[in-house]
């Protein structure tokens, strides 16, 4: 499988002060868009194939 | 001064069988034997110190779990300190006792990397194409829930009423950061229209202030009182209320902060002045407000947000940080909880995409959003209850939380060790360590007792009544220098 490691990704926050120069937040934005995109087009492949079934059929007993 | 927050999380799993007919309690014995068969030589687990019905306001309900029921299930103790058992009909791992919120996070992983080992012998093992796969969640979106339950080291000194009050605040707020995220809603009359998406899987769940339930009226405070240690000295605060989350941040915050709030208890040094007027409806309407706006009202009659009730618990932790230090949550991680604690609610506050890499329920939440946009899918569609579902599919090539980018707070190595090393700073090193020497002399487990049969005389337990004796520091040598369990028992003078 390719992606079975965790992308660690930088530490949100604290360090935001330094990078909030930037006159707008737009090219944040469209980079999370594109990584989600990506996400979403490999999703489209590993999400079960009968979501209504699968989603149907996943039933537990209560626990604890 | 606070006495040190000793920690664990139990988790159980759920369940499903694809491919053959098989019920659950059967299914998470295979999955257990598996594991435990393949591994190491199955231990037997001793209940003579269970007591599970005692409550913690002083009195006994015998008849309530009664723990017969499941000594005929599945139950191992493993070498790495921790406890893998059935638990009505789901798998269950119990890690061992932890110094910090950082080891909690550890074990957990290793729990995870656990049953997902599980998964691929019990499918070995079935040979007949059949599969068995787990599930980290809480919920099967039908309206049955199962726990993933923490425990946390208290002084018996402190009076039960107070922490009952106090915690409370916290444990209705901290979904904000510890919620796993829910597509829908499985409260009675609430449609996928009205809650299309909520910050917790068990939120719904939740009916009373106080009790000692777990299965059906759950209270917010679990009052089970069954110590597994010094009952004169100590408590362990048993919560119920957690979701079980994929992001090891959002476990390491919601273990974390949930440490020093209980250490500010005990010293009395956090007040009893954020009391919620309504606990039970204020966690479900917290869960059920993603935008994190709403109001709920304190006893004294203000409104405040989750957010602000948690700003101010933050602020009250700083101040206590300054006078009595973090001695009892270990100094350095409890100041990166700290930190992280402020920057987590600072995020959620202004861009929560900035901590969609630390907070389960932000990073799903993205996930479905972005699905649902794409595919032009109307709250209550199957697919994004697929989503959600597979979010906690703890299968390597379908699990969606993989996939999302979460930090990595424990390598890959750590975890792996952690599977089958226990930790070295309290009494589990013994347990484990025994485990792994002396197999065959050990008849069975328990959190506070090991019992040895070595071949002559009655079987000998060698109690274990400190949580923080038996570490490293103070049995690594003497277990070194033992051959044989007898010289050990000889030793100890048991």
């Amino acid at each position: 499988m390719a992606e079975r490691t965790q992308k660690q990704k930088p530490v949100p926050a604290r360090t935001e002060e330094t990078v909030d120069e930037a006159p707008s937040s737009a090219p944040q934005g469209d980079k999370l868009k594109a990584e989600l995109d990506d996400l979403l087009d490999e999703i489209d492949g590993v999400l079960e194939t009968n979501a209504e079934d699968f989603v149907k059929s996943y039933v537990q007993k209560g626990g604890e | 001064m606070a006495i040190a927050k000793v920690c664990g999380i139990e988790t159980e799993y759920g369940i499903q069988v694809r491919g053959a007919q098989s019920n659950p309690v059967a299914a998470s014995s295979v999955l257990i034997n598996a594991y435990v068969s393949g591994v190491l030589r199955k231990v037997g687990w001793d209940y003579e110190d269970e007591h599970p019905g005692n409550d913690a306001r002083g009195f006994t309900y015998q008849e309530v779990f009664a723990p017969e029921v499941e000594t005929h299930l599945i139950n191992a103790v493993l070498t790495n300190g921790a406890r893998y058992y059935v638990d009505h009909a789901h798998p269950e791992i119990s890690t061992p006792e932890c110094i910090d919120a950082l080891e909690v996070v550890r074990f957990d992983r290793a729990a995870e990397e656990i049953v997902r080992t599980s998964m691929e012998a019990a499918g070995r093992l079935l040979g007949d194409g059949s599969e068995i796969v787990t599930y980290k969640n809480n919920s099967d979106g039908k309206g049955n829930s199962y726990g993933c339950h923490e425990n946390y080291l208290v002084d018996r000194a402190t009076p039960f009423g107070r922490i009952v009050s106090q915690v409370t605040p916290h444990f209705v707020t901290r979904q904000v950061f510890c919620g796993a995220g829910k597509v829908g809603s499985e409260f009675p009359n609430t449609t996928s229209a009205m809650v299309p998406y909520q910050l917790s899987q068990r939120a719904d769940f939740f009916e009373e202030e106080v009790g000692l339930e777990t299965t059906l009226k759950r209270p917010i405070v679990n009052t089970r009182d069954e110590p597994h240690c010094d009952a004169q000295k100590y408590r362990r605060l048993h919560v119920i209320v957690g979701d079980a989350n994929m992001a090891e941040v959002s476990t390491y915050l919601k273990v974390g902060t949930t440490s020093i709030i209980l250490a500010m208890i005990e010293d009395d040094a956090l007040g009893g002045d954020l009391a919620l007027a309504n606990p039970v409806a204020a966690i479900r309407q917290i869960s059920h407000d993603p935008s994190l706006t709403r109001t709920v009202l304190l006893r004294d009659g203000k409104r405040v947000t989750a957010l602000e009730l948690q700003w101010a618990l933050l602020e009250r932790a700083k101040k206590y940080e300054r006078s009595h230090g973090l001695d009892c949550v270990v100094e350095s991680v409890g100041q990166d909880v700290l930190a992280r604690w402020e920057t987590v609610l600072a995020g959620l506050e202004r861009d929560r995409n900035s901590v969609a890499t630390w907070v389960d329920w932000v990073a799903k939440e993205r996930l479905v959003n972005a699905f649902a946009q794409r595919h032009d899918l109307r709250p209550g569609d199957a697919k994004l209850k697929a989503i959600d579902l597979q979010y906690h599919d703890l299968r390597a090539e379908r699990c969606l939380a993989r996939r999302v980018g979460l930090e990595v707070m424990i390598s890959d190595d750590d975890v792996r060790s952690a599977m089958t090393e226990p930790p070295t700073t309290t009494r589990a090193y013994f347990r484990g360590k025994c485990l792994q020497k002396w197999p065959n002399e050990i008849v069975a487990a328990n959190w506070d007792s090991l019992v040895f049969d070595i071949g002559r005389d009655p079987l000998r337990r060698v109690p274990m009544m400190e949580p923080l004796r038996g570490t490293a520091e103070h049995v690594a040598r003497l277990l070194e220098e033992c051959d044989t369990a007898a010289e050990l028992l000889a030793r100890l003078g048991s």
